[in-house]
């Protein structure tokens, strides 16, 4: 079935195109509120914005392959995010790493086998002060301790 | 010398400290009014007064860049500012935005006036979800009281202010990235000139500021720039007024503090950050994010010209010059955007800098064939010597890539990635010459402190 935004996102993408002077210049923005709906950018999305925006298809798909938070491929339900970066890395950001590995059982990159996690490893992102830290779909969870994470990724679980 | 200001941060301790009453009830909104009693000249005029550099890395002053926007007969001038905050270990301006949304509005309507435009466009990076959401917040709570939209405090300037996201790409943080980005293209960066006062957003003049460079505004036209610039035990040499520093890594209180400009990394870092974590001597410090090249506390100022402004701390360590745009280009590394990572001895420079080459080999755009293959190269080779495979041919190899990045690229990524590849291969030769001789061992490398 050919992918339609709601109708509220659909007025929300109204409202974007408000603030350009370019339809191309929402590509951004609508690709996230595709992604926010879909979980991930498929062709059916691409071909979606690319008709919403009168953008040629490879365009939109080109900026889709740029930037890393597109989803080029179906992920679990949630997004485990460790910052793997110098100075996380001092304060212990990649035992972080290892502790949501062994307690998932997956590498970064990789889903759950229940769909309910993926787990990746990020790049900085602007917490060096609150490190080790991670986020989770769209949560920060800083001066994390091996406690914590257990506690983050065991709800994680359920819900 | 440690003099704390609170300039931005007197809302970060306050219950709903992000919200316009709190913000007004604190004196916020009123330079806007004497700002917009002013000519445009008055504004760049006073604006270069206040020496602010740029708080985005490079330093440049903030008026002249403003002074840079000349009217276009057809086209209309546009004001972007820069919250993509992806450089490592920056974390300052996401404090402003969650904390002090309105100093930023503020200061957005006082630029879009200098500069001659009336749309702001701030792009922040998408993972920070509550600072986005705050910025939105004020701005509609702006709008609400008419403090942006047709006619700002009664003055006939249409002012509006947008929230535009990323998503997930360090190099969008380079302004002509943000800019392509900005206009819904992939964030590879152009070629300089033309510059964007005047190619910049959708072809039209541009100035692109810092977000913390535009929260500083406020303050700027409140007191007046001189007297703002005069803060600084640096106005001599025209680094101006206060600003956020950062402490981060091996520090017992890592945090963001405002500060008049004069503090020298030393103070920062145990003055102000405790100490090192377990008392530990330091290894090193970088100043102002990865892409600034590592200072060692052995390293001592060593000037022969008498004009230098380096001069007076001559025979001094390098960790107690002030942290200032100048002062720490003379002592061969940059400012940055002055929040310090600091690594505790014991701690491996060669993991840390196989750390930092991994990082700028995920993020090259791939553009220039210096950047996206010499970044991946350094990190490969660094990895080799870490697992013990490497031979001193491959040691001196990291030089040679790094020295060819440098220049030969479309944008400052590759001296970003270069020039910190270098200092640490300079600084810390023994080191890298121990993996190569099969004294040390990768897999006992760390980089926390016991
Ligand atoms: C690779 C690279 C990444 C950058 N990242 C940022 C950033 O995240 N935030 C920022 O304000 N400036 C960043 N800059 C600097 C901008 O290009 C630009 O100089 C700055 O936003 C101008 O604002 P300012 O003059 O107020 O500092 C980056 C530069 C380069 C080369
Ligand atoms: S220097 Fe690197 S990041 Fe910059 S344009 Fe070239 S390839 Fe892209
Ligand atoms: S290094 Fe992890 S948030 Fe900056």
């Amino acid at each position: 079935m050919p992918f339609a935004l709601t109708e509220q996102r659909e007025r929300e993408l109204d409202d974007i195109l408000t603030r350009y002077p370019t339809k191309m210049a929402a590509c951004i923005p609508a690709l996230h509120l595709c992604q926010d709906q879909n979980g991930w950018v498929s062709e059916d999305v691409i071909m979606y914005v690319s008709t919403r925006l009168d953008l040629p298809p490879s365009h939109v798909k080109g900026v889709v392959t740029f930037y890393t938070l597109f989803n080029q491929e179906p992920v679990g339900k949630h997004q485990v995010w460790v910052c793997r970066t110098l100075p996380c890395a001092l304060r212990g950001g990649l035992d972080v790493l290892h502790q949501c590995e062994k307690k998932l059982g997956i590498k970064p990159g990789e889903t759950t086998a229940d769909g309910m996690v993926t787990l990746r490893t990020a790049e900085c992102l602007a917490s060096c002060g609150t490190a080790p830290m991670m986020q989770v779909d769209k949560a920060y969870y800083e001066n994390l301790t091996s406690e914590r994470v257990d506690e983050i990724l065991a709800r994680l679980k359920e819900a | 010398m440690i003099r704390k200001t609170d300039f931005l941060t007197r809302t970060y301790d306050k219950p709903e400290g992000w919200t316009l009453p709190v913000y007004e009830r604190l004196g916020g909104y009123q330079a806007v009014k004497k700002a917009l009693g002013m000519t445009r000249d008055e504004v760049v005029n006073e604006a270069k007064k206040a020496n602010v550099r740029g708080r985005g890395g490079a330093g440049f002053p903030m008026g002249v860049k403003w002074s840079f926007m000349k009217p276009h007969p057809t086209k209309p001038a546009y004001l972007a500012i820069n919250a993509d905050e992806g450089e490592p270990g920056t974390h300052k301006d996401r404090t402003i935005m969650e904390q002090n949304p309105h100093a930023v509005i503020e200061g957005c309507i006082i630029g879009c006036y200098g500069i001659g435009a009336h749309v702001a466009s701030i792009y922040v990076r998408d993972e920070l979800h509550l600072s986005k959401k705050r910025l939105w917040d004020a701005i509609k709570e702006a709008r609400a009281k008419g403090y942006l939209g047709k006619r700002p405090f009664g003055k006939d300037y249409p002012v509006e202010v947008y929230v535009h996201t990323g998503a997930g790409a360090y190099i969008c943080g380079e302004e002509t990235s943000m800019l392509n980005s900005l206009e819904g293209k992939r964030g590879e960066p152009r070629l300089k000139p033309p510059f964007p006062a005047q190619a910049g957003a959708f072809g039209c003049p541009t100035t692109v500021n810092n977000l913390e460079t535009i929260a500083i505004v406020p303050t700027v036209f409140g007191m007046g720039g001189e007297e703002f610039s005069k803060l600084s035990t640096l106005h001599g040499i025209n680094d101006g007024g206060a600003r956020l520093f950062g402490v981060n890594g091996h520090v017992k209180k890592p945090q963001i503090i405002e500060l008049a400009v004069g503090v020298t990394m030393n103070e920062l870092i145990y003055d102000i950050g405790g100490g090192v974590l377990g008392d530990k001597k330091i290894l090193c410090a970088i100043p102002g994010g990865s892409s600034t090249p590592v200072l060692r506390p052995e390293e001592v100022v060593n000037v022969t010209d008498e004009k230098s402004p380096l001069f007076q701390w001559n025979g001094k360590s390098v960790f107690d010059v002030p942290l200032g745009v100048d002062t720490m280009r003379g002592v061969g590394t940059m400012l940055g955007t002055c929040c310090v990572t600091v690594l505790a001895e014991g701690t491996c420079p060669v993991l840390a800098m196989q750390n930092l080459m991994q990082f700028y080999h995920h993020e090259s755009c791939g553009q220039c064939t210096p950047c996206r293959e010499g970044s991946a190269w350094l990190d490969r080779t660094l990895q080799k010597i870490l697992d013990g495979q490497a031979s001193m041919a491959d040691l001196d190899a990291l030089g040679d890539i790094a020295n060819n990045i440098m220049g030969n690229t479309i944008c400052a990524f590759g001296e970003g990635t270069a020039m910190p590849a270098l200092g640490f291969l300079r600084k810390f030769r023994k080191e890298f010459e121990q993996y190569v001789r099969g004294e040390k061992k990768g897999s006992e490398a760390r980089l926390t402190v016991q």
